[in-house]
């Protein structure tokens, strides 16, 4: 996806992937490295991430973010892969509590892609990058086919996005 | 009518309410990243409904929009542990052994830790609000089971769901 590029057009595109999602944008993730089914992300220690207000630990759900987001944008970096996709399924396994203060970084692979299915799996660490903090591994959707505009696929995955409702 | 001599009147309405709403708030309010979400939880008795009001910084595709897939998962996760929580708190409340005008964000019950949690993503999360009720499966004394189920406008059309084991406080 991004070979070819400069260090800085690499790194401009990273910028501007996180800067234009708005939850990414508000945890401070930044993207690290993208190449080839491969990503890596950081989001610095925060506050407002507190899970346990006792430690200071943050709380799973943000890890979850940051693993999600890293894995899908493996996902999409990838050869073989369409540059839409979204999560059918993730588990998250839990190691250990972050050590409060420290910044969490997350490595995706992405390491099989099928007509329709990409596999994942990721880990999250902080600065003692000998014990991870937590892995992940998921399935997420690959529709390739060239020939299906990313706004069809989108369709399939908001296939009762018309049904109104209470709010 | 004669009542037998050893009948206590029921508590008052207000007396139960305000028991069990502090310590629901305990358990919600006291968690800067339950608040940096904006979840809240509705109680009914001793049935839970989490609560996640949409807002711009939840969404992860900005083109669909879509909810962010790691907020339907933190969503989830907040769900189950504050289901696992009440569920444990409920008999000492009741009983009296835990007085819930102590519990605050100052004063957490200590909360189960995740083991591993586990989403299926069923449908794209819809810039609307979402909402979520755990059952608490299977509680031993060290580990615990919880499923989870969310949904948006349809309560039978579910947009994701869950499963996580979680590790007991004091365990």
């Amino acid at each position: 996806m991004m070979k070819g590029m400069t260090a800085e057009q690499k790194a401009e595109l990273a910028r501007k992937f996180t800067e234009a999602i708005p939850h990414c944008k508000a945890l401070g993730m930044v993207l690290e490295k993208l190449e080839d089914g491969e990503a890596i992300m950081s989001m610095p220690y925060d506050e407002k991430l507190i899970g346990d207000p006792r430690t200071g630990v943050i709380h799973g759900g943000a890890v979850s973010a940051l693993l999600d987001t890293c894995c899908g944008s493996a996902v999409m970096s990838h050869p073989k892969a369409p540059a839409i996709t979204a999560t059918i399924d993730l588990r998250i396994d839990y190691m250990r509590p972050a050590t409060p203060g420290q910044r969490i970084t997350a490595k995706a692979t992405c390491y099989h892609v099928t007509r329709s299915v990409a596999f994942v799996s990721a880990v999250a660490l902080d600065e003692d990058e000998d014990r991870p903090v937590a892995t992940a591994s998921g399935a997420f959707t690959a529709d390739g086919d060239p020939k299906r505009r990313s706004t069809e696929i989108s369709n399939d995955i908001t296939d009762d996005v018309s049904e109104g409702g209470a709010v | 009518m004669s009542l037998p001599p050893n009948h206590k009147r029921p508590e008052p309405v207000e007396v139960v309410k305000q028991r069990r709403d502090a310590a629901l708030s305990g358990l919600v309010d006291g968690v800067p990243y339950v608040q940096f979400l904006g979840i809240s939880v509705e109680r009914h008795g001793d049935e839970l409904t989490a609560i996640l009001p949409f807002d711009e910084k939840l969404i992860g595709n900005p083109m669909l929009p879509a909810i962010h897939g790691g907020v339907t998962a933190a969503f989830l996760e907040t769900a189950a542990v504050i289901q696992l929580s009440w569920s444990t708190l409920w008999e000492d409340m009741e009983s009296g052994v835990l007085d819930p005008s102590t519990l605050g964000p100052d004063n957490m019950p200590y909360l189960p830790k995740t083991i591993d949690f586990s989403i299926d993503y069923l449908r794209s999360g819809l810039p609307r609000d979402a909402y979520a009720r755990a059952r608490v499966v299977r509680q031993g004394r060290r580990y615990a089971s919880v499923h989870v189920e969310a949904w948006q406008d349809r309560r039978e059309k579910l947009y994701a769901q869950a499963t996580g084991h979680f590790l007991m406080p004091g365990s």
